[in-house]
């Protein structure tokens, strides 16, 4: 059985590799070869998966090891996977919504004449991922990192034609950057303090390993996850990538890449548990994130937007479990899977809006389409009730569970944590009524912004039909996308319950990340009832604010926090001020220095060479005299040196 | 007479010789001077000769003169080859390493 | 003579003193006048006179052989190859003594007084006080002659064998550097006149040097305009491309002259006039 775990990724790696190398004989079929081999995946992963069903709780874990990689005394690095029920859970997260996704962008993608590239590149990703989840090492773990940042790249810019999309790639690309940075640094320290990258003797070596050095690679592991996973300060990425396809949206920036942060932190925890300071840094990182993107989905009118702000709020909820230690890990891990299901259904929701409605990604524009758009309504509507915790939906059982383990942190850190998942339970209220309310119910602004405006009657007919002024006409989508948004409302629905019922997921994960109840001040019963609470008056607010009156076609000017929300909480502004004026100026200093300093070393060196040279060409005239006079001279002082030896 | 004495006249044209290497520009003039040196040599040589009483400082002059002559021979010819191709004899002229 | 032969044997005399101070003075002119003589020639006439003092002094110190050799080889032979050789580059060519060279002199007279100044001063520390004089050596073999080729055909036989062939490569090497290699097959006298009267020139050619100032044979001769007519120089040169161009030379040189004529005239013009009045 452990034979197979490399066919998971064997498969979509063929497909990306075909796909991107077959030409454009492979045009009209590429799709549905790249679905394929992504559902073979998946059928892998679901063989392996009652594979491991079939065995006991504490033999689960398989280990394959393909060949030795870098095979030099004292570095040795396998290519070798490990597949336990952490990466279990992953890879049928990954492999499913992954097919779903591409049976969605079959769909999605049926105009766009690059669409077997498409198809590639994610494949592509699938591999990439996988190989992140099943690496049995660090630094094999780093190659599918850095691997899904490639992907992520090539998919953000896949309309490369347009400035933005490319900008928002090299934007996603370099803040990637500095994370992975972060973590090629920790694999380094892991060397240097473990002697080897192996998930097995550096995790179970940490009882013998100072604070401190743990301390350091737990930082540096969270700035990994900060990059990766769109946290504070490496959040400035995720609201740009959304110039990426919806699909790609919803399987990297929400179901699956931007988790694999908060896999590392669940993966790493034994580093963390011996290192207070770092899990502390990252529940900050994660309650602070929390707020932000919460606090940005309440005022962005893109609808991707929107929903890439409520993506960064939700892992930062899995991020302020990771960081509560075992209390939180397998909460985190179960939010992730349901926020997957939820959060994918809501972005495919949403490409499916766009779909409808010629691109138009500004929700003010939009207004009334539940009636146009049922099956996509229902669906995302669903999506909506899970991820504001609905009594009974998948989001409720896992967002309580997390900010149950909040309060259960203990403390004033506790009740400090507890609030704060708790407000952000209400702001995701707000934002995501109000997203529902903006979209499907009111007036249909749509007609009105269609019209041509009076003012300009000599606009050219042509102009008017090849822009994007033609009125829309909101239409349901085909088959192949509305089939993956019902399978992954189905999820949304009943995922959380499933797992949660007879705490399933907690004893499926437990040998691996272990778990601890502690002790929280609060019942769980008051923290529901509280949760209920925060999200009447958040789904209150919002219905009061967008419901009852009627929503202008163009955004009012707002108050000073709308504003600066809309500018993502002024992130760029900051990043800008801070990282590039810094840079230029740290810049501009040291080319001062070079130039002064160092190239006065250099040029002086140089001129000085020259100058002497200058001088000494002279003696290379050429004259066969000139020459005789230097062999004379040397005549001369050789024998005067003879003679001075013998007086010597 | 100190025997020294015919050291010094061999020192001495030897230096007058080699000047004169370094001071005159036609080939032949310097190709001469050249001869003047080996000269000086010999006489020393032979002077040595009789110093030691042995004939081995003669047997070395007369090596001198044999390859001095050959010498001659092949110095001679350059010159001449040279004077073909350049319409001179003047050492300096022939400062640029190449024909 | 023969006192001074006996001397030689054994010690120094107050003649052989004589000898040297008077002989030895000749030979420093000589090879002063050597390296300052304008004219190669006189460079090697007064070489060769240093050359026969020498010869005078290696017999007195009882070489013989060599004093006979240094006469008939040096003086005869090789300093007859530089005269012929000076003939052949051009006798007349007197050579400006003025340096080319920046600091030449000053650095050559500078290495030369210091060469001989530690020169002289080595010999002067060296204690070599007495002659041990040549007798016995001569007499082992019965005499200067047969000593040296004693010597020569037994200890330094091997080094007189590689001289010899030294001296065959010198005779070849110098046959190589002089000699002229046929660049193509020489022409019959008959496809030399069928070119002849294919080409444009059926009069015979001007002779090179004709119309010309100089008569070297790489000078073209001037066409009645006064331009060179590379037709008169010989083939090989013409195919090495050494052909001496001497037209602008000539022109200006006839220029000159029309000028210096026009001022004789016109003096004449005026020295009529003045006769006149």
């Amino acid at each position: 059985m452990e034979n197979l775990i490399a066919l998971l990724i064997a498969a979509p790696l063929l497909g990306a590799a075909v796909l991107l190398c077959g030409g454009r004989r492979l045009d009209r079929t590429g799709h549905w070869i790249g679905t394929l081999l992504a559902g073979a995946s998946f059928v892998v992963g679901v063989v392996l998966f009652t594979d491991m069903l079939g065995r006991g709780a504490e033999d689960r874990t398989l280990h394959q090891r393909l060949f030795s990689w870098i095979p030099v005394e004292g570095f040795q690095a396998d290519v070798a996977f490990q597949l336990d029920q952490l990466s279990m859970t992953f890879v049928l997260l990954i492999t499913g919504v992954g097919t779903l996704i591409h049976i969605y962008s079959i769909g999605y993608m049926e105009h766009d004449e690059r669409r077997r590239r498409f198809f590639g590149y994610l494949n592509l990703f699938l591999a990439a991922m996988l190989l992140l989840v099943i690496a049995d090492n660090y630094l094999l773990l780093y190659v599918g990192w850095e691997g899904v940042g490639l992907a992520s790249y090539l998919l953000i810019g896949f309309w490369q034609h347009k400035p933005s999309a490319a900008t928002a790639a090299k934007k996603a690309f370099l803040v990637n950057r500095v994370g992975d940075m972060g973590l090629s640094i920790a694999i380094m320290l892991m060397f240097t303090t473990f002697g080897t990258f192996a998930f097995g003797p550096v995790l179970g070596s940490t009882g013998e390993t100072s604070e401190g050095k743990l301390t350091a690679i737990g930082l540096m592991l969270l700035l990994a996850a900060c990059g990766k996973s769109a946290q504070v300060p490496l959040q400035s990425w995720l609201g740009d990538a959304m110039e990426g396809p919806t699909p790609v949206s919803a399987l990297i920036h929400a179901a699956t890449m931007v988790t694999a942060g908060v896999y590392l932190i669940v993966r790493s925890g034994a580093i963390f548990d011996g290192a207070p300071d770092a899990q502390l840094a990252v529940v900050v990182v994660g309650a602070v994130t929390l707020l932000f993107g919460a606090i940005v989905g309440c005022a962005k009118d893109d609808i991707k937007k929107a929903l890439a702000g409520s993506t960064m709020s939700q892992i930062g909820y899995m991020i302020l479990a990771a960081g509560l230690g075992p209390v939180g890990y397998v909460f985190a891990i179960m939010h992730l899977v349901t926020h997957g299901f939820f959060k994918a259904g809501l972005f495919l929701g949403a490409g499916s809006v766009m779909h409808g409605m010629n691109d138009e990604v500004d929700m003010r524009k939009y207004g009334g389409l539940r009636k146009y758009m049922p099956v996509t309504f229902v669906t995302f509507g669903l999506g909506y009730l899970a991820i504001i915790g609905f009594p009974g939906l998948s989001g409720f059982f896992s967002k309580d569970k997390i900010i149950e383990a909040a309060f259960a942190k203990g403390g004033t850190e506790g009740w400090i944590l507890g609030s704060v998942a708790l407000l952000g339970a209400a702001i995701t209220a707000f934002y995501m009524t109000r997203v529902m309310l903006l979209t499907f119910f009111g007036e249909e602004r749509w007609r009105h912004a269609a019209t041509p405006s009076p003012a300009e009657p000599d606009v050219e007919p042509a102009a008017e039909t090849g822009g994007d002024h033609s009125e829309p006409h909101p239409h349901e989508s085909p088959r192949s996308m509305t089939v993956p948004m019902i399978v992954l409302a189905f999820g949304s629905v009943f995922a959380g319950g499933f797992f949660s019922i007879g705490d399933r997921f907690l004893h499926w994960l437990e040998p691996v990340t272990g778990h601890d109840h502690g002790h929280a001040p609060v019942s769980a019963t008051t923290v529901t009832a509280a949760t209920m609470v925060v999200l009447v008056v958040g789904v209150a607010i919002a219905w009061a604010m967008y419901g009852r009156r009627p929503v202008p076609a163009v955004a009012p000017r707002g108050s000073l926090l709308t504003r600066a929300a809309r500018r993502d909480l002024l992130q760029d502004d900051f990043n800008h001020v801070v990282l590039v004026r810094g840079g230029e100026h740290l810049t501009r200093s040291l080319v001062y220095v070079d130039h002064t300093l160092v190239d006065g070393v250099v040029n002086g060196t140089a001129a000085s060479m020259g100058g002497l040279s200058g001088r000494l060409r002279t003696l290379q005239n050429g004259y066969a005299r000139s020459y005789a006079v230097s062999m004379f001279g040397g005549a001369v002082v050789l024998i005067a040196a003879t003679l001075l030896m013998r007086a010597v | 007479m100190n025997p020294v004495n015919y050291l010094y006249l061999a020192a001495l044209l030897f230096t007058i010789g080699a000047s004169g290497v370094l001071i005159r520009r036609n080939a032949i003039v310097v190709f001469m001077c050249i001869e003047l040196m080996l000269n000086a040599c010999n006489l020393a040589f032979v002077a040595f000769s009789r110093m030691h009483g042995n004939l081995d400082g003669q047997i070395i002059a007369f090596f001198t003169m044999v390859v001095a002559a050959a010498e001659v021979v092949v110095g001679l010819a350059i010159i001449v080859s040279l004077f073909r191709s350049r319409h001179s004899a003047s050492v300096d002229d022939a400062s640029l390493m190449k024909l | 003579m023969s006192a001074s032969l006996a001397a030689a044997a054994s010690a120094t005399s107050t003649g052989e003193a004589v000898q040297f101070w008077l002989l030895g003075t000749v030979a420093v002119i000589g090879a002063l006048s050597t390296v300052l003589m304008r004219k190669a020639v006189h460079s090697a006439l007064s070489l060769a006179g240093t050359m026969i003092v020498l010869a005078v002094f290696y017999l007195a110190n009882g070489a013989y052989f060599l004093g006979i050799v240094q006469i008939v080889v040096y003086t005869g032979a090789i300093m007859m190859l530089f005269l012929f050789v000076v003939m052949l580059v051009g006798v007349t060519a007197a050579d400006s003594l003025k340096e080319t060279l920046k600091g030449q002199r000053w650095l050559a007279a500078a290495c030369g007084l210091g060469f001989g100044i530690l020169l002289i001063a080595g010999i002067g520390q060296a204690s070599l006080r007495s002659f041990n004089g040549l007798g016995a050596a001569n007499a082992r073999h019965g005499g200067n002659v047969e000593g040296l080729a004693n010597l020569i055909f037994t200890k330094y036989v091997f080094a007189f064998e590689i001289t010899g062939a030294l001296l065959i490569t010198a005779t070849v090497g110098a046959m190589l550097l002089t000699h002229r290699e046929r660049t193509e097959r020489a022409k019959t006298q008959r496809e030399m006149s069928k070119e002849r009267v294919r080409s444009s020139h059926l009069p015979p050619l001007p002779a090179p040097g004709v119309y010309a100032r100089h008569n070297a044979v790489d000078i073209a001769g001037l066409l009645p305009d006064g331009t060179a007519s590379e037709l008169t120089v010989m083939q090989t040169l013409r195919r090495r491309g050494q052909i001496r161009d001497v037209s602008d030379e000539s022109l200006a040189d006839l220029r000159a002259l029309e000028q210096r004529s026009q001022e004789r005239l016109g003096r004449d013009h005026e020295e009529e006039e003045e006769v006149a009045k």
